[in-house]
């Protein structure tokens, strides 16, 4: 996959609309937008770097760190806020001791606070790893939980 | 042209704003985000609204081009409810600390809220809980009292060309803060101050060396010296002193001073004569010898930081002199104590000064323990109960180091260095005086490069005053690449110079900067001496101590070395 580097290479000569896209380019490439590729596109688009960090942390689609091993997307719409989503959400950052960035503290688990995943009619619901899981309790939670560490233990 | 304003008519100037021409008629509107200091308003704030004949939603008259035939009212009861309505929602969420606030007393915050008559809280926002950064030397931050007027930012991108800070998140969470959130003392700051100084609240301020200051005043065992910038007395004339003359109100500043308890104090114009000595018989040696060229001067700490932080390949081009500030410090400390007899005391040296760079500066060299700002004198006549514009005990300056020429006053303007180098630089190439008399126009104005040319004994000296460093850095690349090349730059960070630091009262604005330069013009215009190499108290200083300029002692005490201070890696990656 493309590093930072490579993409702001590949674009050629920058103008300052460009910053955006390449924001975007270089987190689907490395998963998070770094401060170091921060630095680089601060310095190809000769703009300060309290630009780009501050272009870059108005927008919620932006990630600075990586992306654990398992992603657990959490939906907060009206439809999962109504069947206590919050509970979800809660139960997930004290068993996973989630530090600021949504990473839990072993760097295993990220999870995403999402407005609508559209599965309303299954809500509460959580995209974990790809998969929906609807009708959610926080036990049924920690069931999947359970599982996905036990699976990784298996594995391991 | 003309546009009606409450019912006046009012010319107007070609792309003028309605803001602008109601100032000029003498009507106030009240704004925070708009600054004079750069062209494009973001129109954020919005209390500079106004009604406009034919518009049915009120318009932010600092991004109103004033239009002939416009009709606007400023004033209506409509206007002024919104405005109150606005400046209750800034408000809402703002620190309820306003009697210990550094600001308190003179918050334009708090003036706000006043002239609006807003006299309660009635919205009470959540509270803000940003960390307040106290990582730079110079400058502090508390993003708590920030309003988001962008103000800072606009001087930091806009007429500063650095950078360092921005608006960072979203909604609730924006704050102004540098790239990644890092401390001010590991971000692009240079720590210029323009940003302090045009902040509204104490949202940016510098870091305060009062109580340092005080402590060493009420030390038995300490004797407490002051030196003095030139563009300190040049602002302070603005305070109703009954005076218009810059040395009468030194001997006045000096005479206030001393009454609480300072035992010297020494006008740091004498150590710009010393570095004009210094630094033209540099350029001059650089000159004949080859040396790197063109040679940018250094008594602009913000701009050496920049150099040292951003364009340290540009070091080699930097004089070695240490700025007058540091020179006069390490003087002070090598001379002073067996001058005065002061056995076992201890000695510290106060600088006053327009700039908050000299905090920086003053931390990296020894010379200097104590730097205060214009604006921090304030409140030391605030702690002593002095009353400046009423004190009227003068007191001479102190030997030996007493004698300052109008050639060192200069230094606080933009090509006043510049001014006094060419008076003293002609004079070692030529052993005369320059021709047609000392004053060099070419140096002087406010346009941001100014190239010009001497010619002294058949060598032509390219010469170049860039004011600002926003302007610095968009001729760098002409500046070293001169056809024919340059031989010497003055550079000085702040717009106007140091009488425009951002150590400078909260209301300086382009007509105080303009005025402050005239009265060191006219300082200089009146002196009897307006050249460094005759400053007979420098010479004795030669004769008695340094021997000659660049000479062994001289390199000890007055000249400095560069540190390249980028980051060892650039950026940590998280």
């Amino acid at each position: 996959m493309a590093t930072a580097d490579e993409i702001i290479a590949a674009r050629g000569e920058l103008t300052r609309e460009q910053l955006i896209p390449l924001l975007q380019e270089i987190q689907e490439a490395e998963g998070f937008v770094s401060q170091a590729a921060m630095s680089r596109l601060a310095e190809a688009l000769r703009t300060p770097v309290s630009r780009v960090y501050g272009v870059a942390t108005f927008y919620n689609q932006f990630r600075f760190a990586p992306l654990g091993e398992h992603v657990i997307q959490v939906c907060r719409g009206t439809a999962c806020h109504v069947k206590e989503s919050l509970a979800l959400a809660q139960h997930l950052k004290r068993r996973l001791k989630l530090r600021d960035d949504g990473s839990s503290a072993d760097g295993r688990f990220t999870i995403i606070s999402v407005a609508c995943l559209g599965a309303c009619s299954i809500a509460p619901v959580i995209k974990l790893d790809g998969e929906f899981y609807g009708h959610l309790t926080v036990e049924r939670l920690d069931a999947l939980l359970d599982e996905v560490e036990a699976g990784a233990e298996a594995a391991a | 042209m003309s546009i009606t304003i409450n019912g006046k008519e009012i010319d107007v100037a070609a792309n003028e704003t309605v803001l602008q021409t109601a100032r000029r008629a003498g009507i106030d509107i009240p704004h925070l985000c708009s600054l004079d200091w750069a062209p494009s308003p973001s129109a954020s704030c919005r209390l500079c609204v106004v009604e406009v004949e034919g518009l049915p939603r009120l318009q932010t008259s600092c991004s109103l081009e004033a239009r002939d035939g416009m009709s606007v009212q400023t004033h209506t009861p409509r206007i002024l409810k919104a405005r109150r309505a606005i400046l209750e929602l800034l408000i809402a969420s703002h620190p309820q600390d306003c009697l210990t606030c550094v600001r308190a007393g003179g918050c334009e915050l708090a003036v706000l809220a006043g002239d609006l008559g807003v006299r309660e809280r009635r919205y009470v926002g959540a509270v803000k809980e940003h960390p307040i950064d106290i990582s730079s030397p110079s400058l502090w931050r508390d993003p708590n009292k920030c309003v988001l007027c962008g103000r800072c930012v606009t001087m930091c991108h806009s007429v500063q060309g650095i950078g360092a800070i921005d608006f960072v998140g979203r909604g609730f969470q924006t704050r102004v803060a540098p790239g990644f959130s890092v401390g001010l003392n590991v971000s692009d700051c240079v720590y210029c101050g323009q940003c302090a100084r045009v902040c509204p609240t104490g949202a940016i301020v510098e870091r305060s060396h009062v109580e340092g200051v005080v402590a060493a005043l009420a030390d038995p065992d300490t004797v407490v010296v002051a030196q003095v910038a030139p563009a300190v007395p040049a602002t302070l004339l603005e305070r109703r002193t009954k005076t218009q003359d810059v040395h009468t109100m030194l001997e006045r500043l000096a005479g206030a001073l001393k009454h609480v308890g300072f035992d010297a104090v020494f006008d740091t114009s004498f150590a710009a004569d010393v570095t004009v000595m210094e630094e033209a018989t540099e350029l001059l040696e650089r000159i004949q010898d080859n040396g790197v060229l063109p040679m940018f001067t250094s008594c602009s700490p913000a701009w050496v930081h920049f150099v040292e932080t951003h364009r340290p390949d540009l070091i080699p081009h930097l004089s070695t002199c240490k700025s007058p500030q540091q020179m006069a410090g390490a003087l002070i400390k090598e001379i002073y104590p067996a001058y005065a007899g002061l056995g076992d005391k201890r000695l510290v040296v106060v600088s006053i000064m327009p700039c908050t760079a000299k905090k920086f500066e003053a931390q990296e060299q020894t010379g200097v323990d104590y730097v205060l700002t214009t604006r921090e004198l304030d409140a030391l006549w605030g702690r002593f109960g002095v009353d400046l514009a009423h004190f009227a005990e003068p007191a001479p300056l102190d030997a030996p180091f007493a004698q300052a020429s109008g050639a060192g006053r200069l230094f606080a303007g933009s090509g006043g260095v510049m001014e006094a180098a060419v008076r003293t630089a002609h004079k070692l190439v030529t052993g005369h005086e320059l021709e047609g008399g000392p004053r060099v126009n070419e140096a002087r104005g406010s346009e941001g490069a100014r190239h010009f040319t001497i010619a002294a004994a058949g060598v032509d000296l390219n010469l170049a005053v860039v004011n600002g460093l926003g302007r610095l850095q968009e001729t760098l690349d002409d500046l070293l690449a001169g056809d024919p090349p340059v031989h010497f730059v003055e550079v000085m960070s702040c717009p106007g110079g140091c009488v425009g630091g951002g150590g400078q009262p909260y209301d300086t604005d382009g007509d105080a900067v303009h005025e402050r330069l005239e009265r060191l013009y006219d300082a200089d215009k009146r002196s009897s001496l307006r050249t460094s190499h005759d400053n007979a108290d420098v010479r004795a200083l030669y004769e008695d101590v340094l021997g000659r300029p660049l000479g062994e002692v001289a390199h000890r005490l007055l000249h400095r070395e560069y540190v390249d201070r980028r980051p060892a890696v650039d950026s940590v990656s998280v």
